[in-house]
């Protein structure tokens, strides 16, 4: 299974599962992260870390070792 | 009078305190700095006969959630103090707001939809069909462009109208029957059961607390078996996933999008302020327009504040002598409080009438957030959050502000180091004196670039604050606040143009008399101690002597003297009167020379010493020395500890120190 922060700029996947301890899992289904949800990489910040991902019409931006928690698949 | 409390409830950057500024006319903020609620706020309004009194909540994303800035509004939701609940969502993503609204539908009977931004979704092509949405919903559900006070009569008539409902019943599949069994514990007088009991279930450790408090649960074995026979079931994905499944129904066939590709534009610009090479440079060239704009917008009025006040001063003396007031009453009034409170207004209102505008544009335009992400790294590398670059530019307004503003912050650890560190941006109460000292000694006084030289040696010294923060936020997080990293979301809101002409209007209002109201309470009475100081004497030595002469060692090693060390102590209630405090302890009052022009000024301190050397000192214990008294308060009230009260005063005490006596020995 590949996580979110593997992906490429410009990839849009679908989110598969969150994993993760239970705070973060909790705030990032409130943000939007929620199986089945489709998910873009649209903006790297200026030290590759963290990234911006478009959810539900909103940007939201994860540090990579955040977006490990949640697993995506290609279309 | 009817008299309706109206709970104010939204995911943040949705405009809900546009929605509560425009309709109470209240533009109180909890600090002196304009941006995001971190408390709540009272306002009230009257409309058809009948009295609303808001509640603005901080924007939050859920009800459910366990993170500690979010615990404010769902602690005012959960006393229930209020009869209607308006949920704000944002027209260009409704599912996260109607996410919202159901979870407020659980625990309130009586709930309004608000879908802000009606304008901004037009502008991307979404359109919202708002009966449908209210049938399936079964809510009044009104739209608003908040920013343009439209809907918002509408809004009103639909709060007095709305009517009692029981609370919403989601199914939660598999959960239910384990719910129902949960319930038969709880105490049956006990409103509410199935939140109560799906709180249980997902180990709600703060709401758990409170059900104890007050006494609902009466838990038994049937909790422990339904909470054991779920254990390999994650709960709270369950929860969310039964929440979006009912989403998804209610809002099929309500919003329709005519233009794709609506954010292009958008994300043509969040390339280049994030971009590897131009994204730092780009925020710190912000930086420097706002100073640079700051300076030279507020030398002219500075100016004529000044020589409008000083020329007044011989008539307020004869005034007063016409009340034949003793001389040394008139002496103290004219040369003490008159002078200081003159300076206070004529250096400090400008700069920060013009300052506050500026930053409040940039703020509500969405940039702080990218400054927040292009700097998290560094941040990450320091063991603390990219949010404290958010608090970092709130300090650069108001210290205290950034510090209550620190909230934003999950992780405890994470806040402690930015309440700690914010200190190390120099306030607004800091700049004009940084501005003039740098402007006599480094730039020169007929410089023709001065004032594009001075906003440049100013943005080295934030840049100077800057690298002091990630240096202790990093010591602090490798001894005494060692632990985990903790997690950061940010969201990055898309661009909103202000209403330029009301941010101007609103920053005036609210800056002039903030600045004026503090003018009067911290530079009077500051004014009649410094004159007391310069003119009692004991033993035929004035008191100002003895307590300069007492100063004088310490102040000498910093490549200083006693008379800096002592304004300094005298501007702990605020920073604005180090430079007036300065002043009249060097003239001693005595000697009656009107400090007008900088020219003046570098002449009464060149006279008592003062070199390049000193003027260098001078600015980084400026820079790096205790916070004002108000921001020592507030970091009690933040941190309710007072070892970290006592941290945060000595901290940059000693920084302030290590750094003059570094450059005193090598120079």
């Amino acid at each position: 299974m590949i996580t979110l922060n593997t992906i490429n700029f410009n990839d849009t996947v679908i989110i598969k599962n969150i994993t993760g301890e239970e705070t973060l899992k909790r705030r990032l289904l409130d943000l939007g992260f929620i199986p089945e949800s489709k998910v873009t990489c649209l903006l790297i910040s200026p030290f590759k870390d963290p990234k911006a991902y478009q959810i539900n019409n909103n940007l939201i931006a994860l540090r990579n070792i955040d977006a490990k928690n949640i697993e995506v698949e290609y279309e | 009078m009817n008299n309706i409390k109206v709970a104010l409830i939204g995911t943040p950057n949705v405009g809900k305190s546009t929605i509560y500024n425009a309709l109470t006319k209240n533009h109180e903020h909890t600090g002196n700095w304009a941006g995001k609620t971190v408390d709540f706020t009272k306002g009230e309004c009257i409309y058809n006969n009948t009295k609303y009194t808001f509640y603005d909540l901080p924007g939050t994303y859920s009800l459910i959630s366990k993170s500690e800035e979010e615990t404010i509004a769902t602690d005012f939701i959960w006393s229930q103090n209020f009869d209607v609940a308006v949920v704000v969502c944002d027209a260009t993503s409704l599912e996260k707001g109607i996410n919202l609204v159901f979870q407020t539908e659980e625990i309130c009977h009586k709930v309004v939809v608000c879908v802000n931004l009606i304008d901004e979704a037009k502008k991307k092509g979404i359109h919202i069909n708002t009966n449908l949405l209210s049938k399936n919903l079964n809510l009044p559900v009104i739209t608003t462009s908040a920013k343009d006070k439209v809907g918002l009569e509408k809004l009103l008539v639909a709060i007095q109208n709305a009517s009692e409902k029981d609370y919403l019943n989601i199914d939660y599949g598999p959960l239910e029957p384990k719910i129902n069994d949960i319930i038969t514990e709880i105490n049956p007088t006990t409103q509410n059961k199935k939140w109560i009991a799906l709180r249980i279930l997902d180990n709600n450790n703060h709401y758990l607390d409170k059900f104890n408090t007050e006494n609902l649960l009466n838990l038994g074995p049937k909790t422990k078996e339904a909470k054991t026979s779920l254990a390999n079931v994650d709960i709270s994905l369950e929860i969310v996933m039964h929440l979006m499944k009912e989403i998804k129904i209610k809002l099929k066939n309500v919003i329709t999008y005519q233009k794709l590709n609506y954010n292009s534009r958008e994300r043509k610009i969040d390339k280049i302020l994030t971009s590897k090479i131009w994204g730092i440079p780009i925020m710190l060239l912000f930086l420097f327009l706002i100073f640079y704009l700051t300076i030279i917008g507020a030398n002219y009025p500075s100016d004529l504040l000044f020589k409008f006040f000083s020329s007044l001063e011989d008539n307020l003396t004869n005034l007063l002598n016409f009340f034949s007031l003793p001389h040394a009453i008139i002496d103290l009034l004219v040369n003490g409080v008159y002078k200081t409170l003159y300076w206070v207004v004529s250096v400090m209102l400008p700069p920060m009438l013009i300052f506050f505008p500026l930053f409040t544009f940039l703020e509500d335009l969405g940039v702080l957030p990218r400054i927040a992400f292009n700097m998290d790294r560094a941040f990450n590398k320091c063991q603390a959050c990219g949010k404290q670059a958010l608090t970092m530019c709130m300090g650069i307004g108001c210290n205290a502000v950034g510090v209550t503003g620190a909230r934003i912050i999950d992780s405890k650890r994470e806040r402690m180091i930015a309440i700690l560190t914010n200190v190390f941006m120099p306030c607004n109460g800091k700049f004009p004196t940084l501005i003039a000292i740098i402007t006599m000694f480094f730039v020169g006084l007929s410089n023709k670039y001065g004032s594009l030289l001075c906003a440049l040696i100013l943005t080295g010294f934030i840049f100077l604050g800057i690298l002091v923060t990630f240096l202790v936020s990093y010591l602090l997080s490798i001894t005494l606040l060692k632990g985990e990293k903790s997690s950061f979301t940010l969201e990055l809101p898309p661009y909103r143009m202000p209403k330029i002409l009301s941010t101007i209007t609103y920053s005036l209002k609210n800056r002039a008399i903030f600045v004026l109201s503090r003018a009067v309470k911290v530079a009077i009475p500051a004014g009649i101690v410094i004159w007391l100081i310069a003119n009692i004497s004991i033993n035929g030595n004035l008191l100002l002597h003895y307590l300069s002469n007492f100063l004088n060692p310490f102040g000498k090693l910093l490549g200083l003297d006693g008379v800096v060390i002592l304004a300094l102590l005298l501007g702990f209630p605020a920073n604005e009167i180090v430079i007036p405090a300065l002043l009249m302890c060097y003239l001693k009052t005595s000697s009656l020379i009107d400090f007008e022009s900088y020219a003046v000024l570098k002449n009464i301190l060149v006279l008592n010493g003062w070199t390049i050397k000193t003027a260098i000192c001078f600015l980084i214990l400026m820079m790096f020395h205790y916070p004002c008294s108000t921001t020592i308060l507030t970091i009690k009230n933040e941190t309710k500890s007072n070892k970290f009260t006592l941290l945060a005063f000595i901290l940059p005490c000693l920084i302030g120190i290590s750094l003059c006596l570094l450059i005193n020995l090598i120079f």
